[in-house]
């Protein structure tokens, strides 16, 4: 097989999921090659640390391509694509990769899937991915190459060097981007840094309504900690952005985090699975949450947490 | 200002969950179907637009029992629906293939479509149309500022950044949660609702690029249970969070 990877970097910093990328292509490759592209305005530094996990470095240079547009990223991929014919494209699935990559294999007619988790091309193409946010897995065969996969983040973080070339493509863009990049905008900051904080008491949609933000504010104040919250808390404004804890907001790693009605999203366990202590409570037993708590309640937090907070009470007295 | 907002009748991840017998869908016992809660972000936005700066919205939702949730967008504020009554399942392929046949006598400024559906969380339906419509895209955004031919989309990137970008319409975009806060539905609306048109469009699907193998339950490492009422419950936690220093 012949795996293609193409890599992001932002800031200056290469995106660690693109040696994930070259961990997985160098685990099928077979007799192939694992190829990384790295397409920018001046990529000699992404390409050298790449190079260290691909057999080869295809460098797309040109002034246009300073700034990511799915636009020119697609064009310039198409061009070395079709020149170079390898079985499978590996994107990584971030807010960059989840976005040009259907619009890649829409282009190529090729079939494509989306957050994928394990890659198996023992009998052509097969991969695996969750649906129901985690809660159930399906295993696809992807009926022709060359296909398309995006690449979850943290699973294929084990691999060995292989030391590869680095090539210049040769490739500019055929045409201007109809989209134009204006620029980045940095996070907002406030009054508290969750990332710091030893003790994190964390809501989830199971907390109901914003009035209840209150009963984890007076748990957090009695364990000496903050308040944070998953997507769904900050999406109906009950916590402020700075306070949200998952991919798209901020990776935390306190001592204890205690999730209360989370349901264990990807996109917020990757955001706290490091913390020292994780404890859950959801009135789901399935909730993926518990995959990753240490240790899990199955109940109502509106029963649990009330009673946590009489004890402390009776502690904090003594 | 036109704009047609793709709508999803999905299940809710939140209702009870199992694998049908043929070990390759999902079993429907139990499912809990609404609009897809992305969808939802998506059609108050093109409303919010409407509103602003006159127009039409137009939703259009894929499926045999998609009624509810179009009926649900008209009665928002939607000015009208196309249902396509094809069961596309998994293939996103297949789903934006249809769409694609049932708008292509539209004219529209703008295709709006949550992110990803609930259910299956593939978020490429409104990227694959974009693309097989030849237009720019532009994906998970949390603000929109509609001007003359062009749209101001700031979308969502990790660690919280955001990055302001600009394209020409026509355009797709797909809407990330959060961007508004959705209106209820009134019963004004709902009788207003139904005197708007559904149209049904029967487009037959070509493509089918995946195939279903399995699906199973994940294999979970599971936490370390706490049982007990509420109260011999918290005690546990307590002696736990005592015997790490934490209290």
């Amino acid at each position: 097989m012949k795996v293609f990877c193409v890599a992001e970097y932002r800031f200056d910093e290469l995106n660690p999921l693109s040696i994930e990328l070259l961990n997985l292509a160098n685990q099928i490759k077979g007799d192939g090659s694992s190829e990384a592209v790295v397409i920018g305005k001046d990529v000699g530094k992404y390409a050298e640390e790449l190079a260290k996990y691909a057999d080869k470095v295809w460098k797309v240079e040109d002034d246009s391509l300073e700034n990511y547009t799915p636009d020119l990223y697609v064009d310039v991929l198409l061009q070395l694509i079709e020149r170079e014919k390898p079985d499978i494209i590996l994107v990584g699935n971030t807010a960059q990769g989840g976005e040009f990559a259907p619009y890649l294999a829409a282009k190529l007619n090729a079939p494509i899937a989306t957050d994928v988790v394990a890659v198996d091309v023992s009998d052509g193409v097969k991969a695996s991915r969750y649906l129901m946010q985690g809660k159930l897995m399906v295993d696809l065969k992807l009926k022709s190459t060359p296909c398309v996969l995006t690449i979850r983040q943290g699973v294929f973080k084990e691999g060995t060097e292989v030391g590869g070339e680095i090539v210049d493509a040769g490739i500019k863009p055929s045409r201007e981007s109809k989209r134009k990049f204006v620029s980045y905008i940095e996070p907002e900051v406030g009054e508290v840094d969750i990332a710091q904080a030893d003790i994190i008491v964390s809501v989830g949609r199971g907390i109901e309504d914003e009035s209840n933000i209150e009963l984890a504010e007076e748990l957090a104040d009695l364990l000496g900690g903050v308040v944070a919250g998953s997507r769904p808390v900050i999406d109906n404004g009950w916590l402020p952005k700075d306070r949200q804890v998952g991919i798209s907001g901020k990776v935390v790693k306190p001592k204890l985090y205690l999730a209360l009605g989370i349901s264990g999203a990807f996109q917020h366990v990757m955001g706290m699975k490091d913390s020292e202590l994780i404890i859950a409570v959801n009135k789901d037993p399935e909730a993926p949450i518990f995959g990753v708590a240490h240790y899990g309640v199955v109940a109502d937090l509106f029963d649990v947490v009330p009673e946590l907070i009489e004890k402390l009470k009776e502690i904090k007295g003594a | 200002m036109k704009i047609i907002v793709l709508a999803k009748h999905a299940p809710d991840p939140e209702s009870e969950i199992s694998v049908a017998s043929d070990g390759k869908s999902v079993s429907q016992s139990g499912l809990v179907y609404d609009i897809n809660d992305w969808d939802r972000y998506a059609v108050e936005e093109a409303i919010r637009i409407k509103e602003d700066k006159g127009g039409e919205v137009v939703v259009v939702g894929v499926g045999t029992n998609c009624d509810d949730t179009l009926r649900k967008c008209l009665a928002m504020g939607a000015d009208r629906a196309i249902k396509i009554p094809v069961d596309t399942s998994f293939d996103a392929y297949t789903t934006a293939e249809v769409i694609k046949e049932a708008i292509k006598d539209e004219q529209f400024d703008m295709i709006f479509a949550g992110l990803m559906s609930q259910d299956l969380n593939n978020a490429q339906v409104g990227v694959l149309l974009a693309a097989m419509l030849d237009l720019p895209v532009a994906t998970a955004a949390t603000e929109l500022k509609v001007e003359d031919g062009k749209v101001i989309a700031r979308r969502e990137l990790e660690g919280g950044y955001l990055e302001e970008v600009e394209l020409p319409t026509p355009c797709v975009i797909t809407i990330q949660s959060g961007i508004n806060e959705p209106r209820y539905v009134s019963i004004m609306g709902i009788k207003r609702a139904k005197s708007k048109e559904m149209k049904e469009v029967s487009v037959s699907p070509s493509i089918s690029t995946l195939e279903i193998e399995k699906m199973y339950l994940p294999p979970v490492k599971k936490a370390e249970m706490i049982e007990g009422d509420p109260s011999q419950v918290a005690e546990k936690l307590i002696e736990i969070l005592k015997e790490r220093g934490l209290i």
